[in-house]
């Protein structure tokens, strides 16, 4: 199975508040704020660290999780920050996460 | 609630600014002749200062950073301090006249990842624009920078003040927004100048006229639901604060000045002398601002306004006391419902104060 590799977009705006990770797209203005452990594999997105050892090293280094369950999570919460180009996932590892160019609306 | 709520009321319990706004520069090539600005360069910060304070910011907690003048690209260094606060990711809005933004500009805020660009613009007339700016061909200018900009994807704000000067021109002013693709604000607060010279207020329109703003639906929305008559003011309205001056959100000058906000100018500290962090948390003058609910306010606590008011502080401060009415906003709130403010009230009886007469009918 391919490895899955994760890099934070250049194209965001970040900010711990109280624990939690504050996101602002500005691609779409789309605001989110992220838990303590998708903080953990937010910060963890470096572009050539594997999500799977993200997920062992990190997450249930860190959390008590089993570690089926956390790679479940993990993948989910790629694919939904993925599909608002806050994360950048690709089967190879990344070497830069310049910003998309936006589409007019 | 919205997400953006809940984190505004998480950062006001935890102490943090999560909104700063900074001017870079009072230097100006446009003159307006609404500006409350003196645009002489007194010192700015430099661009070494600037980078620092906003290592600061980032260190404590800023999320939204609003850069504006003057003429934020009246600096050389604008998309170097642009650059730096991306790579410390703040969100970042730029307020411009936009003159000096060609295809490069544009460009280049794009590939840095601002989030928001708004531009003023008065009129869709060159003939009425141009002798607000008094910059012959500004209001062109503006123009093909927003479609620069607009070409770059960036979201665009057409911010346009409402004044005697350019009443008449508001309809195609807005028209002119939706014709660019653009979203629109309309302000009618117009605010003395900084030297404390009030002569400018003469171009705030007049009353009939702020009333036909708030019933104009293509502004407010649902008219009946913006002109309603105010909510009862409870417990939970009267443990409230006016705005989020001081609470969240400040302003720094160019001189690196701190104010709760760019319109309430009571110095706090100065960012050259301290940090940034220790004027936000310690400075008395921020913790006075901090500690005033509405039930504190002599006048305002007892009027029916008083949950729906946009009472501004800072306005307060300016006709003489931040715990007192902001005479503006009980006209805007008026106008908005019909009903009249405590405040206004108080004055009516006042004026209407003799020694012969028991009683008179009320006059606003």
């Amino acid at each position: 199975m391919p490895e899955t590799y994760i890099a934070r977009s250049t194209a965001i705006a970040a900010r711990m508040l109280g624990g939690e990770m504050m996101i602002m797209s500005a691609l779409d203005s789309t605001f989110f704020t992220l838990n303590e452990v998708a903080t953990v594999i937010w910060q963890a997105a470096d572009g050539h660290t594997p999500l799977s050892e993200i997920v062992e090293s990190r997450v249930c280094g860190e959390f008590e999780i089993e570690p089926e369950v956390a790679r479940r999570d993990a993948e989910e919460f790629v694919s939904q920050l993925s599909e608002h180009g806050i994360l950048l996932v690709s089967d190879h590892p990344i070497q830069e996460s310049k910003p998309r160019s936006r589409e007019v609306r | 609630m919205s997400l953006l709520v809940e984190m505004n009321e998480k950062a006001m319990a935890l102490g943090v600014p999560l909104t700063v706004h900074i001017d870079v520069t009072y230097r100006c090539n446009e003159r307006c002749v609404h500006c409350y600005l003196d645009h002489d360069d007194q010192g700015e910060m430099t661009t070494a200062e600037i980078k620092g304070v906003l290592d600061q910011l980032a260190e404590a907690g800023v999320f939204f950073l609003v850069f504006s003048g003057g003429e934020v690209f009246m600096r050389r260094d604008f998309l170097e301090l642009v650059e730096h606060a991306r790579k410390l990711l703040f969100n970042v809005k730029v307020k411009t006249n936009g003159v000096m933004i060609h295809e490069a500009e544009a460009r280049r805020l794009r590939e840095l990842g601002v989030e928001q660009m708004q531009l003023s613009i008065y009129s869709y007339r060159p003939e009425v624009h141009d002798a607000i700016t008094k910059l012959p061909g500004s209001l062109k200018r503006t123009i093909e920078s927003i479609k620069f900009l607009r070409s770059q994807g960036l979201k665009v704000t057409l911010s346009n003040v409402l004044m005697t000067v350019n009443r008449d021109d508001e309809k195609g002013t807005h028209a002119l927004a939706r014709e660019l693709g653009i979203a629109y604000t309309l302000d009618p607060t117009v605010t003395p100048k900084m030297d404390g010279d009030t002569s400018i207020l003469s171009l705030r329109v007049n009353d009939d006229e702020l009333e036909g703003l708030f019933n104009d639906p293509e502004l407010v929305g649902d008219v009946e639901e913006y002109c309603k008559p105010p909510a009862p003011v409870d417990e939970d309205a009267m443990e409230g604060y006016s705005c989020s001056a001081g609470h969240t959100a400040c302003y720094i000058s160019p001189y690196g000045d701190v104010f709760p906000c760019v319109q309430f100018p009571l110095p706090t500290g100065n960012v050259r002398r301290q940090k940034f962090a220790d004027i936000w948390r310690n400075s008395p003058q921020m913790q006075e601002v901090r500690s005033i609910r509405i039930k504190d306010l002599p006048v305002c606590s007892t009027c029916s306004h008083a949950a729906s008011c946009s009472r501004c502080p800072g306005l307060a401060y300016m006709e003489g006391s931040m715990r007192g009415p902001s005479t503006t906003d009980c006209e805007k709130s008026f106008h908005r419902t019909g009903i009249p403010s405590a405040n206004m009230m108080r004055k009516a009886g006042l004026a209407s104060r003799g020694p012969l007469v028991q009683i008179l009918p009320m006059t606003v």
